[in-house]
């Protein structure tokens, strides 16, 4: 029988295995580490399923006071090596972009790191949704970040790669600054520092709710910015477009998704405390606005979709102010199909003109494939029934009606019509204007298996949303 | 049978997608889904009140979401209507230039997403399949538009994207309104529950208030009616056809359907709000249909004022009015898809439809002339033609309903003004007519040819489907009545008077009471009460 744990384990040596093989064997073509690390975690994906879920208590020592195994997590952590496999197989497309940025050096110079990173990325990732504990959220959550730094300024002769990165890696450290004074006040207040202890103990009267209270919210600062909720999000326009557009895809999907699960968790021993829904609102409310709005005059796709991702954020905060982790987890789940789609077409369609809108004009033509791939895509990020995004939405907005959260219902209402007109404006791009180039644009094979395989799961898990909801099922 | 209808067309999209030739298949599979659309209609068991040809896919066992799909008399008359627009809008499509393909595949899946929607028992489906038509619509008006096309495109997509919205919000607020235990997204369960009185009349208002301005927008109500004129003017003839003809007609099909069974108490609250708005349809969109200068927005402003005599019927809920209301959702359905191919072809022939370069085209295009005519006298609503019989069965229901409530009602008022909106469709039709086959020709049209004899077919079809339900309407109200008896017969909350003063028939009494009631035995007596 596989344990939980064993999961992380296998994901660590084999991004060591691969950094190994990266540094002592020069001669091989570098691409392969690629397809043996694509390879390998598919492996764990595949294990992952035969990890039976246990929920651990507040009374468990040891390894299981940091960790859990429950059904959430377990989602969670299939969820983190799906996104990796995606994201590892459009980092192969990019791969020549990337080395055209290290001019002199030897060719494919700096590939095996950056296909070793995300493997320990994922590793943190997957660290993180277990983790009940505020030190073990701490650690995995820097073994996330510290990889990212690198990540996003990997073409650091690039000036706009190197803005990205410093940017990202001043306003990173900045955040967890926040997190550890958060920390260090919760335990000030509770004297623990493991989630399900604290909920005991805030239950308790006697306990300084308001010292409690100022620790969340600097907690809540922190878990703002990965997952780019208003007012933290100022970083991520700029840093999504200066990083590799496969690490832009990883850090709206991955870092997003494992924010969503902390935030989940941390948010629980609080909510008993009536200000904490209200927060939530307030930072839904002005997610969902901005978001919506700032993307509403975007030319640049890529910043498009650092935009549209904030809009995202924006939903899914709705719904954890109705502390719906399902509607979350499903629509977390449709976020990763539909954004890793775009993303997936943008860095091909990107190699051959660029990253503006414009540049997609009479993409109909040129390649119906992948215009047809983006516009399931950009029809899923806006809603449309039979995608999955649209029954993110519909989950959210269920959730949220059930609650009575009218604010929230109406301005997300709104918000959709406006994210009709920016995902729509791609789509007209690519099927009413015509082409400034003719040529073809070529696919390799992996790269349209992998993109069928995520138009196929858009439509499938909009028409038959049941095994996402059984997997989520307590 | 009912899914091979459904799915047809949607099959035959994919298939042209993917490279299938395309005018071949979509008129293959329009043919198809025609013919086993009147197999539907010719096998329809009349003695059933309930659901018919019922097929179900579980979907979710604990949100109670299944694919189910079956058709009674409501839905067999859309499915009717819908497969007809579509064979006509598939045969009407000439050359098209730019990805042939890619206008066939749209138009099929527009087709698909209508009656789909028709034969949905599932709420959740019911929705979605209607939404399936959102972004064909949007390609076809964007890419092989006329006109101001760009920004019809976006208007007539945002806000259908934006009322669908809130018609989801209705929705799920109806889902929840009843208690746990009777949730379901079937449209059968929820009426059993319904039936049981599970839904508070304070939630029927708020759900049947967000239902309305959901479906009003779809449906172009007064104030949301600006998108329609402006994507229907621009659009190319055949999306024209299916988006006028068929998809508008889901918003008032899901009032028929879900409003009043579910929401009696509801419909009551906002009667008033919904009069005034459906006036706004008939005088204030009728007048402004009388100052266009062009036969396309003539056409789109007449079909959105159209819809308040639809709404009219739908709003004072009796036997008579309602199934006059599908009547005319079929007949409109037709005469609007006739005028909108023969303007199309009137503008591949001139380049212009504005009304004063045309004139004497009669001489050129006889034919042409002769169907316009008969769509132009359907629209006016002329004894003979289908309209006629779902207008007069309109006002004679929303007049007597008025009446029995109250001796100066403000349904009354509204059919007084309503009949005034004839005049008005008489003044603005009759005058687009003359103004284009009538009078002195330009000399510029001199050259211009009659439809082809192909093409005559599809005109055909649909003047033959206006005669033949304008001379036996009976055919029409027989399918259509048991449905909405039982739908009218459920609002159960009803004091033994309010039954009768509100038109909304129930078994027990209404023998007394209501003369209309008499219905419930056969359509036959419905024009025993229209001569009373």
């Amino acid at each position: 029988m596989i344990t939980a744990p064993e999961l992380e384990i296998a994901v660590l040596v084999l991004g060591m295995v691969i950094l190994l093989v990266e540094a002592f064997a020069t001669k091989i073509d570098r691409r392969s580490l690629a397809f043996v690390a694509i390879a390998g975690l598919a492996l764990i994906f595949v294990a992952s399923f035969f990890v039976p879920p246990s929920a651990s208590t507040s009374q468990a020592t040891g390894l299981w006071s940091f960790y859990t195994a429950d059904r959430l997590s377990i989602f969670f952590k299939q969820f983190s090596l799906l996104t990796t496999i995606v994201v590892l197989i459009m980092m192969t497309d990019y791969a020549p972009v990337l080395c055209s940025f290290f001019p002199g050096a030897t060719p494919q110079a700096g590939l095996g790191e950056f296909f070793a990173l995300p493997i320990f990325t994922c590793a943190g990732l997957m660290y993180l949704v277990s983790a009940i504990d505020f030190i073990f959220i701490f650690v995995s959550l820097e073994l996330v970040t510290i990889s990212f730094y690198v990540l996003v300024s990997f073409a650091r002769r690039n000036p706009i790669a190197l803005e990205a990165g410093t940017k990202y890696f001043v306003l990173s450290a900045l955040s967890t600054a926040f997190l550890v004074y958060g920390i260090a006040w919760i335990f000030g207040v509770t004297g623990q520092t493991n989630l399900q202890r604290i909920t005991e103990v805030m239950a308790n009267p006697a306990t300084d709710r308001n010292a409690a209270l100022l620790g969340m919210v600097l907690v809540l600062v922190a878990l703002g910015f990965k997952i780019a909720a208003v007012p933290f999000q100022i970083w991520v326009p700029d840093v999504y477009q200066g990083a590799p557009t496969p690490v832009t895809a990883y850090l709206s999907v991955g870092s997003k998704a494992a924010g969503f699960v902390v935030l989940l968790r941390v948010l629980q021993p609080f909510l008993a405390l009536p200000q904490t829904q209200r927060l939530i609102v307030l930072i839904a409310l002005l997610t969902l606005i901005y978001g919506n709005l700032a993307a509403l005059p975007q030319t640049n796709l890529k910043r498009l979709l650092a935009y549209s991702s904030i809009a995202h954020a924006g939903y899914l905060l709705i719904g954890v102010a109705c502390f719906d982790a399902l509607a979350i987890s499903f629509y977390l789940a449709a976020y990763l199909l539909m954004t890793l789609l775009s993303f997936a077409v943008l860095i091909i369609v990107a190699q051959q003109t660029g990253e503006q809108i414009a540049d997609f004009d009479g993409l109909a033509k040129r390649s119906p494939f992948l215009a047809f791939a983006m516009l399931i895509g950009m029809v899923s990020l806006a809603g449309v029934p039979f995608t999955a995004g649209f029954l993110g939405k519909f989950f959210i907005f269920y959730a949220a009606i059930a609650q009575h959260q009218t604010a929230l219902v109406v301005v997300g209402v709104i918000t959709v019509g406006c994210g009709f007109y920016y995902y729509l404006k791609v789509i007209r791009a690519m099927y009413w204007q015509s082409a400034n180039k003719t040529d073809k644009i070529p696919v390799n094979g992996l790269s349209r298996l992998a993109i069928s395989a995520l138009i196929l799961a858009t439509i499938w898990l909009g028409v038959y949303p049941q095994p996402i909801l059984d997997a989520l099922k307590r | 049978m009912v899914l091979f209808v459904i799915f047809c067309p949607i099959v035959a999209a994919i298939l042209i997608m993917v490279g299938a030739p395309a005018r071949k298949t979509a008129l293959g599979s329009s043919v198809l889904a025609f013919a086993a659309a009147l197999f539907l209609l010719v096998s329809f068991d009349r003695g059933q009140h309930d659901f018919q040809h019922v097929t179900s896919f579980t979907i979710s066992p604990e949100w109670h979401l299944s694919f189910t799909t079956g058709i009674d008399g409501l839905s067999l008359v859309m499915i009717l209507l819908a497969t007809i627009v579509t064979l006509a809008a598939v045969w009407f499509t000439g050359t098209i230039e730019k990805y042939e393909n890619g206008f066939y595949a749209c138009l099929l899946f527009i087709s698909g997403g209508a009656i789909g929607a028709f034969a949905s028992i599932d709420l959740f489906f019911f929705y979605a399949f209607h939404e399936l038509a959102l972004i064909p619509t949007f390609l076809l008006i964007g890419i092989w538009g006329s006109g101001n096309r760009f920004a019809a495109a976006w208007k007539i997509t945002i806000y259908l994207a934006i009322g669908s919205f809130i018609l989801l919000l209705g929705l799920i607020l109806l889902y929840q309104s009843f208690p746990a235990s009777a949730r379901s997204f079937d449209i059968r369960a929820l009426n059993a529950a319904a039936g049981l009185g599970q839904i508070t009349p304070d939630a029927q208002r708020h759900v049947y208030l967000l239902l309305l301005i959901g479906f009003g927008i779809l449906v172009s109500l007064f104030p949301f009616h600006t998108w329609a004129p402006e994507a229907y003017a621009s659009a190319p003839a055949p999306a024209a056809m299916l988006h006028a003809g068929v998809l508008k007609k889901f918003g008032l099909y899901g009032l028929l359907r879900l409003a009043i069974p579910l929401l009696p108490e509801g419909a009551r609250q906002w009667t008033y709000l919904l009069v005034v708005l459906l006036l706004g349809n008939i005088i204030y969109v009728g007048l402004v249909t009388i100052a266009q200068k062009r036969l396309d927005w003539m056409l789109g402003y007449s079909s959105v004022m159209h819809m308040g005599y639809i709404f009219l019927g739908i709003a004072s809920a009796t036997i008579l009015s309602t199934t006059g209301a599908v009547v005319l959702m079929f007949a409109h359905g037709l005469s609007i898809a006739l005028l909108f191919a023969l303007a199309g072809e009137l503008r591949k022939r001139t380049g212009t439809l504005v009304f004063d370069e045309l004139g004497g085209l009669g001489k050129v295009m006889p034919f042409a002339s002769l169907a316009f005519g008969f769509g132009v006298f359907a629209a006016i609503g002329l004894p003979g033609l289908a309209n006629f019989a779902g207008e007069i069965m309109i006002f004679f229901g929303a007049f007597k309903n008025g009446w029995e409530m109250d001796r100066f009602h403000i349904f009354q008022i509204a059919t007084v003004l309503a009949l005034w909106g004839v005049v008005i469709s008489t003044v603005y039709m009759l005058r687009a007519y003359r103004k284009t086959f009538m009078g002195t020709m330009n000399e510029r049209w001199k050259e211009i040819v009659d439809l082809r004899p192909a093409l005559r077919v599809p005109v055909a079809l649909v003047v033959g489907g206006l005669l033949c339900y304008g001379f036996f309407p009976q055919s029409l109200v027989r399918i259509v009545t048991p449905v909405l008896h039982t739908y009218l017969a459920s609002d159960r909350h009803l004091t033994e008077m309010e039954c009768c003063s509100h038109g909304a028939l129930s078994p027990c009494f209404s023998e007394q009471h209501c003369p209309s009631a008499s219905t419930q035995r056969g359509g036959d007596n419905i024009w025993q009460i229209v001569r009373r």
